[in-house]
């Protein structure tokens, strides 16, 4: 591997530009004339407008214009669109509503946006949003899937009656139904699971840049994914054709799947700089962010898990509600479907799967994918259950786990996915010997002396990754294919350039990519810059979500590579007038393998662009590009175990300590799976103990808006994570590499729920507060005391 | 943020003139709360007297058992002053406590008694203390001071310049933080002095702070946690907000007594 190949622990490229604040987020690009923007927000959850006034605001020092709905739609900019068509059991498409990027003539969440200022500054552009007088006739709003489903319930769009989106399945519900009929037991539990803020650390910005002269838009904003990011705003939006519309992702705080989606706010800025003749500059405050950025989750689940006499499962029921807000977002369709339902076989081989998915609309921010985005609902609802199981039947968790496991592959589901590697007893017994499952009992003694409550719980889960095969997800109704892009340009000097259509928003590509190079051609890593984020620099490609960007995106370096060195190698083999055959790359130079004939890696380089001696008929220059279409998704899987220690005075659960055993396959830098894992970890703690988006049942005011009152994970919440790797290398990609980007907040808050549930001895929901937790405890001991 | 214009005082009677001009002024100390307020444009003072190059309310000074605490002082200077910390380590437990290193640098006690924030640590201290709070024209004493939810005694243009206590013979503070704020979910200040017992709890109130009466009693008789299995929280005062019902509160004020009471030995 060398020291800064593959499998190093190389530091991160990136970092010294992050740390010593000198990165370049949307928010720090400046451009001559530039002007800001203020959004005008509906104060209401559910709406009709009847009138806008904005002469008072148009007459506000400083004020260039305010702009609303109606001159929007007048200038033909389209709807905001879900890009992935689901279809209803009995075949009908899914009733998607009018999402306008700002308001017409109903609003439906607070802070669905109603107009834009542009002003010479954002205090001016906030005061005149003030004095915009918008005329609201209030209607009813209803905030839960549950309770959006019921008869009567306000009717949030005309397209989607009893604000039903789609009542979807997968599996077999006959077979399913006969399994749960002949059980010998069959565990039923509701799982909820929580609404989630994704919280990056820079919030969403927009710079939308009209240029006269060329008839041209430049957008610089805060995405996951740029191309994506402007083939929607071309094709769908009608904001300008991809050839006038360039749009620049630069260096980007972190998206969590919240920056996936294309919001009102960056159609809005660009549509505006055209209106106005200024570029027009938007950046998101925290609370606009908790307002705005698409939520995660919100599912509620009935389950029923069958099992014959030997305890093997035979049979898994599920019926799913899952809350999408009161629009549909842009993936927000295939995450409580596609994302979720075919995970739910997990780790185990269960003969039959049915899993009924209703998704509903409700006066709510837009819910889509956050980290996980549906692996993370599937895995909490089968470790879970399997968990309740376990206590039910009175076995060891690890034990019912054992001898349900998939031993061999490849494994077709009964819910699509086809397992192609995995080493599940590995994982297990790696996260037991390091968690000293066995000593548990002696801790818990020793705990309860002090009058504490000890619980062990643990969770083994499977992912998808590397999406997405294109064929297969656009049978299943998306609108894009989920390949990736890669050109590698090796300059004349021999440095090269990696320009991908994968995004780094934290996951420190710009040194991974770099690795994967120096290791394949023996380049030093600082000869190797990597290019992304720019749809003017860097050819169409699909970003970065759902741990995409090392199974597939760096798949397509490799392929380009391979083009690069089959070339390289042929330059070499005339000069060296050697076989190709015989060539050998090796510490920068190209060798004739057996001979002392070696020509360094720049002179090659050097001569495809001097072009004087190159082999009869070929090109000059260095440079290649490839697209990656995966064969498969990857299936990261490992498992989790957490031991946490409640103290019964107070509720309060504190983490004793976190095992982490993870397969990701084949690991290029340690280091960074190993802060991808802790990252997630923190997300899916954060879950499980403290985070939880809540709106006003009544008035649909959300709660939770600040971190007054929305509890994020601090340092002091967590333990130091035991951290261990098995690895069963991906057999469909070149690298053998899985994913690790999700992991950690999938496989965590089951854990953890199982731990305290251990602990206290009855169920709880996330997230598991301190107040919950006393709750269930006094709940309980009237009928402990009674046993 | 609206507009607004800067004075920086160096004396307290400036402050206080500076204050008095202007109908819509406001004292600035360590800005943790009002700054943040007026970003959120829920304050929109015309004026701001800058307090901290006011070298009079700067600093602690212990003189035997007498304690005076500048207004000026930060949460970081109480947290870490070993002068206070010989004869009161509660209080430095408790400033020690209050957000995070950025707050608690910036952050004063003079800020925080004004303010009087029904989820602040110190007013649970200046109560059980039976401290002083000295004005610029008088002094008060914590039982008149606190007067409800943000509530204090303080006049129009009133400008606190210490607090000052009397070291009690122990003390001991107990704090249960709300998981997302980290303000005091229900935090109990204890303290056995010439003033007898007294017992302070903040962020369960639905009034604020407040003495605790029955535990007061409790203690008085015997200085020992064993109090818990006696007295009994009325919940029908406390608070009920989305982080804890009045029951939990009330469970928490017993829990936080004990520690505290455990703490101060
Ligand atoms: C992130 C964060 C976390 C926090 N956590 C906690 C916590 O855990 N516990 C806690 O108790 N507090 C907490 N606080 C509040 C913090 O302690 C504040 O510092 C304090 O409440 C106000 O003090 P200040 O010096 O910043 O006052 P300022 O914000 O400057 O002023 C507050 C108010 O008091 C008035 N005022 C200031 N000084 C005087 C004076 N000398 N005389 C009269 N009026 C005056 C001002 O006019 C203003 O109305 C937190 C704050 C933040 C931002």
């Amino acid at each position: 591997m060398g020291m800064e190949g593959i499998g190093a622990r190389v530091a991160r490229k990136e970092d010294k530009r992050f740390l010593t604040g000198k990165g370049r987020y949307t928010d720090d690009m400046v451009v001559p004339g530039m002007k800001y923007a203020y959004f005008v927000r509906s104060p209401h959850a559910h709406a009709k407008i009847t009138g806008i006034n904005v002469s008072a605001a148009k007459a506000m020092p400083g004020v260039i214009d305010v702009l609303d709905g109606k001159q929007l739609q007048a200038d033909g900019i389209g709807n905001l669109i879900c890009g992935w068509m689901i279809h209803s059991k009995d075949g009908s498409p899914m009733k998607m509503g009018a999402w306008r990027p700002l308001a017409v003539d109903t609003v439906r969440y607070v802070g669905d946006a109603v107009a834009i200022v542009v002003a010479n500054s954002v205090a001016e552009a906030r005061d005149a949003a003030e004095v915009v007088t918008v005329d609201y006739e209030e209607l009813p709003a209803v905030i839960t899937s549950v309770a959006a489903l019921e008869a009567g319930a306000p009717q949030i769009h005309p397209e989607a009656p009893g604000n039903l989106i789609f009542d979807w399945q997968i599996g077999d519900g006959a077979a399913t139904d006969k399994a749960i009929a002949e059980a010998a037991h069959v565990t039923e539990i509701e799982i909820l699971n929580n609404r989630l803020s994704p919280n990056p650390m820079e919030p969403r910005a927009a710079l939308g840049v009209y240029d006269e002269a060329e008839d041209h838009y430049t957008c610089y904003t805060t995405s996951q994914n740029p191309h994506v990011a402007r083939l929607v705003m071309s094709a769908f939006y009608n904001v300008a054709p991809e050839n006038k519309l360039r749009v620049i992702a630069p260096d980007v705080g972190g998206g969590f799947g919240s920056k996936i989606y294309i919001y009102p706010e960056e159609i809005v800025c660009l549509w505006a700089s055209k209106k106005t003749g200024v570029p027009v500059k938007w950046t998101s405050d925290r609370t606009e962010a908790f307002l705005t950025d698409a939520h995660g989750r919100d599912h509620v689940s009935k389950v029923k898990m069958a099992f014959d006499k030997d305890h093997r499962i035979i049979g898994l029921k599920v019926d799913t509600i899952a809350n999408l807000g009161a629009y549909m977002s842009l993936f927000s369709s295939a995450v409580p479907t596609y994302l979720y339902a075919t995970l739910l076989s997990g780790q185990y081989a269960i003969p039959a799967i049915h899993a009924n998915v209703r998704t509903v609309y409700t006066n709510t921010v837009p819910v889509d994918a956050y980290r996980g985005a549906g692996r993370p609902e599937a895995t909490y609802l089968l470790e879970r259950t399997m968990e309740v199981a376990a206590r039910e039947l009175g076995v060891s968790p690890a034990e019912l786990r054992r001898k349900n496991f998939i031993r061999s592959f490849p494994y077709q589901t009964p819910v699509i996915m086809n397992y192609d590697a995995g080493d599940y007893e590995a994982s297990l017994s790696a996260a037991m010997s390091a968690a000293d499952w066995d000593g548990f009992a002696a801790r818990r003694a020793e705990a309860e002396g002090r009058g504490k409550k000890r619980g062990i719980g643990m969770s083994c889960y499977i992912e998808a990754c590397g999406i997405a095969p294109s064929q297969a997800v656009g049978s299943l109704g998306a609108g894009v294919g989920l390949w990736e892009s890669a050109e590698v340009r090796v300059n004349a000097v021999g440095t090269i350039e990696v320009l991908t259509g994968s995004h780094s928003h934290g996951q420190g590509h710009e040194t991974t990519f770099a690795q994967l190079v120096a290791d394949r051609l023996g380049v030093p890593l600082a000869s190797v810059n990597i290019v992304h984020g720019d749809t003017d620099k860097v050819q169409m490609g699909m970003g970065t979500y759902g741990s995409r960007s090392g199974a597939v995106g760096m798949s397509a370096i490799v392929k380009a590579l391979d083009k690069v060195e089959m070339k390289a190698k042929k330059i070499a083999a005339h000069l060296m007038e050697a076989d190709e055959s015989d060539i050998v790359i090796e510490n920068g130079a190209l060798k004739v393998a057996g001979t002392d004939k070696t020509l360094p890696w720049f002179q090659m380089a050097l001569a495809a662009y001097t072009a004087h001696n190159l082999p009869a008929g070929m090109e000059p220059g260095l440079k290649e590009t490839a697209f990656y279409d995966p064969s498969n998704f990857t299936f990261p899987a490992g498992c989790y175990i957490a031991e946490v220690e409640i103290d019964p005075d107070t509720g309060k659960t504190e983490i004793i300590q976190f095992v982490a055993a993870d397969d990701f396959g084949n690991i290029i830098n340690p280091m960074i799976v190993e802060g991808q894992v802790h990252g997630g970890l923190a997300q899916g703690i954060g879950q499980a103990l403290l985070e939880e988006v809540r709106y006003d049942e009544t008035s649909g005011q959300l709660l939770t808006a600040s971190y007054m009152d929305y509890a994020m994970p601090r340092a002091d919440d967590l333990p130091s994570f035991k951290l261990s790797h098995q690895n069963t290398p991906c057999p469909s990609n070149p690298l053998g590499i899985k994913g690790c980007g999700e992991a950690g907040a999938i496989g965590s808050p089951p854990a953890l729920i199982n731990a305290i549930t251990d602990a206290i001895g009855v169920e709880i929901t996330m997230p598991a507060t301190p107040l919950k937790v006393w709750q269930a405890l006094q709940a309980a001991q009237p009928r402990m005391a009674a046993e | 943020m609206y507009d607004t214009n800067y004075h920086r005082a160096s004396s307290v009677e400036e402050a206080v003139k500076l204050r008095s001009s202007q109908d819509e002024a406001r004292y600035l100390s360590g800005g943790m709360t009002l700054i943040a307020t007026m970003k959120q444009r829920l304050a929109a003072p015309s004026d701001l007297v800058d307090l901290r190059h006011v070298a009079s309310m700067k600093g602690i000074s212990v003189e035997g058992r007498k304690v005076r605490i500048g207004a000026g002082t930060t949460h970081a200077e109480v947290a870490s002053s070993s002068a206070l910390k010989s004869v009161c380590p509660a209080i430095c437990h408790l400033a020690g406590m209050i957000g995070d290193p950025h707050v608690r640098h910036m952050g004063t006690i003079g800020g925080s008694v004004a303010n009087n924030d029904p989820a602040a640590d110190y007013p649970s201290a200046v109560l059980a203390l039976n401290a002083t709070v000295v004005t610029d024209r008088r002094e008060i004493v914590a039982d008149d001071y606190f007067q409800g939810m943000f509530d204090t005694a303080l006049e129009e243009g009133e400008l606190i310049t210490a607090i000052t206590f009397e070291a009690p013979e122990k003390a001991g503070y107990a704090k249960f933080p709300n998981p997302a704020s980290r303000y005091a979910l229900t935090g109990v200040f204890v303290a056995k002095g010439a003033s007898g017992v007294r017992v302070a709890v903040t962020g369960a109130g639905s009034n604020g702070v407040f003495r605790a009466t029955d535990i007061e009693i409790a203690l008085s008789a015997s200085w020992s946690s064993d109090f818990v299995a006696s007295v009994a929280v009325d919940a029908g005062q406390l608070m009920e907000d989305m982080h804890a019902t009045p029951e939990y509160r009330a469970n928490l004020v017993k829990v936080m007594a004990k520690r505290a009471v455990a703490m101060a030995g």
